[in-house]
């Protein structure tokens, strides 16, 4: 909820192109991106997007594939939005923005083809390794899905698989050494959100409470490769596409915390 | 599934479709004695029947908005309705797909005139054959007109795929299946307003406005067809009341 004097006020700055914060139309909050923050996961990070905190972990298991893919390993996504991030949130079972921010990012993860899930194979029908992707909210100041996103993108990218070797039907696995795992380029995601009749990137708490609705587009090697429109309003045809414009741009921003890690740099 | 199993080089379909052809489709209005409005639709082999209770109280009374109707929605398979008997238990994608569909209809609907009250849409999914989701926002628009709620325009859906490289339309199952991309889309047709938009799937930047084109002509042949369906109820429920044999 957001009173009706903070909404008018977003949109009266907003009609001359400014914003509560001071950013611009097209600028993120600062951003990010720390990794190996958690000792006792194959893969972690941190990431901030200005006041908004999030954490991802990332854990190998060997377990059983999925009935219609018995020859490959899984993927899957889980968020938490923690009750310690937000007022709003409630301790329980996962609701449905919850629900939907992780079936969106697993979408995206999926689709970007980073992961090589045939690979991930250990006994076809039998035994599969599940990269299991855990998203945690801890401070919600807006825009949870790019940086849970980020999160996710980073902490895969900077993860380390047990070794598992197959002997006579049983998979025995090894988790003294562990080994980097081989990734294609992981996707970004960028959310636009619709306030009135303008678009803004990286909508901040208040923001996202006075937008019309929203467009979260993740972006992997220039293409898209998820996309969702979130909220109860409307965007034109125009708009979707000056929207996956701005968003295909800003994703190459984004990208360059990836690239940073991949040359080594923890930080960023 | 290997190149040109699904699609000829002629741009010929599995069902004889071509790419940017909707299949046949059945809309009904009023199918259900007991709803306020109701609707039957099928897509080939996709069978949808939705229903509208409301505006109705709303239990428990603090979910209520003091300035409009609060709008619910749940899209539900019948364990039956796919190959693999589905658990009848609310999965997660019928949790996110009842907030899409919700969120496709929200702005179509005038809730504004119903403070303290809900409308409840309830899109059951019989035989699932590709774009379930869309068929269910399709009849789910259908269902409001028919309970008279007021609405500023009707709410039309379809999904664009990327199949063997072909973009193609009203995606069936088995193409479901080995598609390269999904991208349900839902418009408010005469205001050109889009409601939902999903993509799960690769797509150029150049492929995307296409898709977006394909998605726009559909859903306004599918809007057409709504228009109709209403029609044929209004003239049918006419008849009845002037005693005419119908």
């Amino acid at each position: 909820m957001i009173s009706k004097v903070k909404k008018a006020q977003i949109l009266s700055l907003l009609s001359s192109g400014r914003r509560v914060d001071g950013r611009g139309l097209e600028e993120y909050r600062p951003v990010k991106v720390e990794t190996d923050v958690i000792g006792r996961a194959d893969g972690s990070a941190r990431v901030s997007v200005g006041d908004t905190i999030v954490l991802a972990g990332v854990k190998y298991e060997v377990g059983q594939p999925f009935l219609d893919t018995p020859d490959q390993g899984a993927l899957a996504v889980n968020a938490e939005f923690l009750p310690l991030a937000s007022p709003t949130f409630e301790p329980g079972p996962p609701d449905e923005n919850v629900i939907e921010a992780a079936r969106l990012i697993d979408r995206g993860l999926r689709r970007s083809l980073a992961l090589d899930l045939p690979k991930l194979c250990l006994i076809p029908g039998k035994s599969v390794w599940i990269a299991w992707v855990d998203l945690y909210a801890l401070n919600h100041d807006g825009n949870l899905v790019d940086a849970l996103s980020l999160a996710a993108s980073a902490a895969l990218q900077t993860s380390k698989m047990p070794v598992a070797k197959v002997e006579e039907e049983r998979v025995k696995v090894s988790y003294e050494d562990k080994v980097p795992v081989r990734l294609a380029e992981l996707p970004v995601t960028v959310t636009i959100a619709k306030i009135g009749s303008t678009l803004v990137v990286d909508p901040a708490l208040d923001e996202e409470e006075a937008a019309d609705a929203r467009l979260h587009v993740s972006v992997v090697s220039g293409k898209l490769c998820a996309m969702q429109k979130v909220g109860e309003g409307s965007f034109e045809v125009e708009e979707l596409h000056r929207a996956v414009g701005i968003a295909l741009k800003k994703a190459e921003e984004l990208k360059k915390h990836l690239e940073a890690l991949r040359q080594g740099g923890g930080g960023g | 599934m290997a190149q040109g199993q699904l699609i000829t080089p002629e741009g010929v379909r599995r069902d004889g479709r071509r790419l940017d052809e909707l299949r046949p489709m059945e809309l009904s209005v009023g199918v259900l004695k007991n709803a306020n409005g109701s609707a039957y639709v099928r897509q080939g082999n996709t069978k949808i029947l939705a229903a509208v209770y409301g505006p109705r109280s709303v239990h428990p009374r603090h979910l209520a908005y003091p300035d409009r109707a609060r709008l619910r929605c749940r899209y539900h398979m019948a364990p039956f309705s796919v190959e693999v008997r589905k658990s009848p238990a609310p999965s997660r994608r019928e949790v996110e797909l009842s907030k899409v569909i919700r969120e496709a209809l929200s702005q179509a609907v005038m809730v504004e005139q119903f403070p303290f009250t809900a409308i409840d849409v309830f899109v059951e999914v019989l035989e699932a054959d590709g774009s379930t989701r869309c068929a269910g926002i399709n009849a789910a628009s259908l269902a409001l007109a028919d309970a008279g709620i007021p609405m500023r325009d009707l709410v039309a859906a379809c999904a664009v795929g990327k199949v063997e490289g072909h973009l193609v339309v009203d995606l069936t199952d088995l193409e479901d299946k080995s598609c390269e991309v999904d991208m349900p889309f839902a418009v408010m047709y005469g205001k050109r307003k889009v409601t939902l938009l999903q993509l799960d799937g690769q797509l150029s930047p150049e492929e995307f406005v296409k898709a977006v084109d394909m998605a726009m002509a559909s859903c306004g042949k599918i809007y057409h067809m709504q228009k109709e369906a209403l029609k044929r109820r209004h003239l049918a429920l006419r008849r009845k009341v002037e005693g005419e044999p119908s």
